[in-house]
Order: C-alpha cells, then structure tokens, then sequence
C-alpha cells in the first residue's frame, strides 16, 4: 500500500477491533473507498432464511460513511456520529457484502453523508443509510 | 456454508416470555456474537445489556464501544419488544431504523437498553428503544424503528440460499 493520507487512514480502519470482528477489507480507488464484508456465519441475524443481521449490515454502511468522510476532510481521524437513518430494502444473503459512501455536504461543524450496501450487483442494494457526523478537526459535543 | 438446521423446540414455543425471547437471542448468530443478553420483559417491553468487550471497540484511542454494536443490539432488542407485543409470536424483519447518538458510551462499562414497541399493527410494528448505563435520563443513544411483522411469511427454511428463479 502506498502511504498517501486515504491509504492511512484505509489502514487505521483494519485496526479498529470492531472492524476486525466484522472482518471488514477496505479497497481504495483514488478517492473512493470500498468496504468489504466477507461472509461469516456469526453475522447472521435470522437463522431460518438464513439472512445477516441488519445491524452489521447498517454498522458496515456506518464504517464507511465514517472512513469516507475522514478521507474527504483530509483527517486521519475518524468522525463523531450524530445520527443515523438505516432502509433495509431486501434481504442480505450469505455471501459477501459490500459499501460505499458519498459524501454529500461537509458543513463548518456537521457533515451529511449516504453510503449503501450491495452483495450480487450493485443496482440492487440490500440497504441504504443516511447520517449526519460531526466534522472531523471540530471536536465539539454534539449535544 | 451448512444447511439451516430447524430452530430449537424451545424458540418462540415456550409458555415463559423471558425464556422464549432467550431462546430467540441464542438462536440469532450475530446477537450470540456481541454476547447480548436479554434481563427482564414485559408485555411490549424488554430490558438488556451487552458487556463490555475488547473486540467491540471502534476507537482504540479511548476505547470506546462501535457503534455498529450499539445499532446491532439496539435493532434486536426493539425486534424481541415487537415479538413480546404479540398474543401469537412470530418473525419480524426491520424495515428501517433511525438512532440518535447523544454521547460516547464510557469505556469499560455494559451497555444496557429498554424497547418499548407502541404499537403493534397486522402488518407493522413501531418500537423505540433507548441506550445507556445507568438510567435512561442520561442515554447514550435513543433508537426508533419499523418492522415488518411475521416476515418469514409463506418462505421456507434456507429462502436466501436459492437461487432466484428466471
């Protein structure tokens, strides 16, 4: 990997533990960032179909709105969460997941961002999430 | 991976709603995986937690709990107080959830949470649901939701390991 600001802070995500229990991979274009969930059976949230459980899926969406604003902003510091607002749309099949975000607004304090999941093809996405974060540099309480 | 086995005789069939909730949270993988546990339930109301852990952290400089772990357990708590809603249980599926995160969890510390579902209609059920450690007058995150109610409807065992038909 080479050592630019996107690729360090691509590498500070694979030291999240959280990340790690996920087993997230991140995958680096330019700007653009790819996050990677490999399927794993203790992600599973309904046994019968069986299907993920959403909250991983909308925790992996959540890593990557995070990650993809810290590159924006040129931080090497993951963001604050403000809120989130999850849409499951189908299922999640056990197979790999995979997520993107796109910054939509970073404002002088809060920063609006998109991100959604897919598994077999991208115009098909199994969730969408949008969410508010605190800029990064900012630093001041949400409250 | 493995063909779904059928679900325990204990899930969602025993007269005891704290017992059937806990036999729905050691059926579920990932609620296992963040060692959920389920304390108390009334009719539309369940109380848990989930003890700190290492591998949960999101920021390795403070130590504090992900996020994503919070969204994990706050969906299935709100899922169990839908399920505890209903005179006849069946399966819930999110359509969508909304959280408002007032302030770091502290490090350390169980994260524990209430889910109330309000109402329960034929075909949805709303639940909100709150975070914190010590009361619900300081939460960490606030959550509400939608469900889709019995979501398993007219699919069978291993439905998402079919192919699609043309």
């Amino acid at each position: 990997m080479s050592d630019t600001p996107q690729h360090r802070v691509a590498a500070a995500l694979e030291r999240i533990p959280y990340a790690r229990f996920l087993g997230l991979r991140a995958e680096l274009k330019g700007d653009e960032l790819t996050l990677i969930m490999p399927f794993s059976q203790h992600l599973v949230g309904n046994p019968l179909l069986p299907a993920l459980h959403g909250g991983v899926v909308g925790a992996l969406m959540e890593v990557t709105a995070l990650t993809q604003l810290a590159i924006a902003s040129k931080s090497e510091r993951f963001p604050k969460t403000i809120d989130i607002g999850i849409d499951y749309l189908r299922s999640g099949k056990p197979v790999d997941t995979f997520a993107r975000a796109r910054v939509v607004k970073i404002g002088r304090r809060v920063a609006n961002v998109q991100a959604e999941a897919w598994q077999g093809e991208r115009s098909q996405p199994i969730a969408t999430l949008h969410g508010h974060f605190m800029t990064p540099e900012t630093d001041e309480p949400a409250a | 991976m493995s063909d779904p086995k059928p679900p325990p005789a204990s899930y969602a069939s025993s007269d005891d709603p704290l017992e059937r909730v806990r036999a729905m949270i050691q059926f579920t993988p990932q609620a296992k995986a963040i060692g959920m546990e389920v304390t108390r339930i009334e009719p539309a109301r369940v109380w848990g937690l989930v003890p700190y852990r290492a591998e949960l952290v999101g920021d390795p400089e403070t130590g504090v709990i992900a996020g994503g772990v919070i969204t994990t357990f706050l969906d299935t708590i709100c899922g169990t107080a839908a399920v505890a809603a209903m005179e006849h249980p069946t399966t819930v599926a999110t359509i969508d959830l909304r959280i408002d995160y007032m302030r770091a969890a502290e490090p350390g510390r169980d994260v524990l949470a209430e889910a109330h579902c309000y109402k329960l209609g034929r075909s949805i059920a709303f639940v909100r649901a709150v975070a914190y450690e010590d009361s619900a007058d300081n939460p960490i995150a606030n959550v509400a939701c939608a469900f889709m109610v019995n979501s398993n409807a007219g699919r069978k065992f291993g439905a998402n390991l079919r192919k699609k038909k043309p």
